[in-house]
Order: C-alpha cells, then structure tokens, then sequence
C-alpha cells in the first residue's frame, strides 16, 4: 500500500518534470526540470529492486552528463530565454497525435504478461540483492556473461573522447 | 511488482521525450529529449529485470554508457556548428536541404 504511494509519487514526479523539461523557453531551466526527471526515475529504480542502477543514474545522469549540458548551454550564450522555437499549431497538433500514437502502441504492452516460464520467482531479485549485495548481484552477470561488450564499452568511451576532442578543439 | 505501472510510466515518458524531439528547434533541448527517451527505455528494461532476471540491469548500464559516449559527441558537435552558424536552431542550420 505505502509502496504503491511512493511509486505513483516518484512516477507523477517524473511525468509532470518532464513535461516541463520539454515545453520551457530556456534551456537551463530544461536542463534542470531533466535533472528531477532522472532523480525521479532513480526512485522508481529503488522500488524495482535495481538499487546500485539507481545509485549509478544519479551519478553518470544527474551528475556528469547534465554538467555536460549545462557546460555546453554557458558556452554556447543560450542560458537567457530563447525565442519561441516551437512548431505552430497545426504542426504541434500533428506532432502531440504523432507522440500519443506512440504511447498508445506501447501501452498495449503493458497489458502483456511474460511467458510463465521465463518469469522469476517473485522476490528472487530482492533475494538475490540481500545475499550478493547491491553491486555483486549486478556485477556477477555484468563480469561473466557480458565481459566481451563491458570491454567493447571502454573502447567506445575511448573513441568517444577523442571525438569530442577533435570536434569541439579550434586547432588540434 | 509494478510491472505494468512501470511499463505505462516508461510509454508516457517516452511519448514525452519523441513530442519533444518533433516539435522543438533548439538543438540543446533536443537532445536533452533524447535523454528522456533513453531513460524510459531504461525503465522498462528494470521493470522487466524483476521478472527475466538481472541481465537487464546489466544492459542498462551500458545504455547509460553509450549515452554518456553520445553526448559527449553530440555536444561537441554542436560546439562546432555554433562556432560555424552562431545559432543552435535546427531551422538556421539546413546545409544538406540546399
């Protein structure tokens, strides 16, 4: 009971933040209703027994890719109220239809069950996060099945750094 | 527990975050929504990990990963293009549409 209180406060949270991430003029101000957005997404990760993500998306989310952001928005001289850069109505109109759509398709899924012989025993997770820990229980599978793609990443990041050094640099 | 809620909470924000994208011009923001997407996406892969098993917490960690990669990239590449235009509007940068 208290548990379904606390999901529909962090998910209404959530929603309502980034609904006004998306329609505010300036873009500090986005960029801050997107930093609620993911401390309410970090909530709702907690109720879903994905503590150490939950942790982890406040850090690398909240934490350094929105400073990203706010770095580039000073850089850039856009942290005043900007002009109107919305579609008019008639394309605002399409796009909200173009967007429920979506919503609509997706909905659908939650009425979907997972086949009864995937499906976990319920509180297997909790289980297995009161036994390992918070971070074992992630890092077992994260460092057995998935090594090859966890070493893949660090190449990314790599690739990625020299990327962005090599664009954002006048002269190298 | 919540699979479902969780699973509409995750379509909403994603409708958000795809609205976002479609109707606003300013570069920033767009990306900011193609944030919002990527964290519904990873709403629902948690959701689901209660029930399929810890493998999709695993894999949002490495969409966190590939989102960091992304904006870092993406943001220096707008670096550039307002070195270039001295505006981040999507209408004042049309290049490739002639």
């Amino acid at each position: 009971m208290i548990l379904t209180v606390v999901f529909w406060s962090f998910a209404g949270l959530s929603i309502m933040s980034a609904l006004l991430c998306v329609t505010r003029r300036n873009p500090v101000s986005s960029a801050l209703w997107l930093v609620v957005t993911l401390f309410g997404l970090a909530g709702l990760f907690v109720l879903l027994d994905a503590h150490f993500i939950a942790v982890m998306q406040v850090i690398v989310y909240a934490g350094a890719i929105m400073v990203l952001f706010l770095f580039v928005i000073m850089l850039l001289h856009v942290g005043r109220d900007q002009p109107p850069d919305m579609l008019g109505r008639v394309g605002s109109i399409v796009m909200i239809g173009v967007a429920s759509l979506m919503v609509l398709e997706l909905w659908v899924l939650t009425t979907s069950e997972p086949a009864a012989e995937l499906q976990l025993p319920a509180g297997t997770l909790a289980r297995e996060a009161a036994q390992l820990g918070a971070v074992g229980a992630v890092a077992g599978p994260l460092f057995r099945d998935f090594l090859v793609p966890f070493e893949l990443t660090s190449i990314l990041l790599l690739a990625a750094i020299v990327g962005a050094i090599v664009l954002a640099k006048r002269r190298i | 527990m919540f699979l479902g809620e969780s699973l509409a909470v995750s379509a909403i924000i994603f409708g958000i975050g795809v609205a976002g994208v479609l109707f606003r011009r300013n570069a920033i923001v767009i990306f900011m929504c193609v944030e919002l997407m990527l964290n519904a996406v990873n709403l629902s892969f948690i959701a689901l990990a209660q029930q399929l098993g810890r493998e999709g917490q695993v894999i949002v960690f490495f969409v966190m990963a590939v989102a960091a990669a992304e904006a870092a990239v993406g943001l220096a590449i707008m670096i550039s293009i307002y070195r270039h235009k001295e505006s981040v509007n999507l209408n004042d940068i049309r290049l490739l549409r002639g």
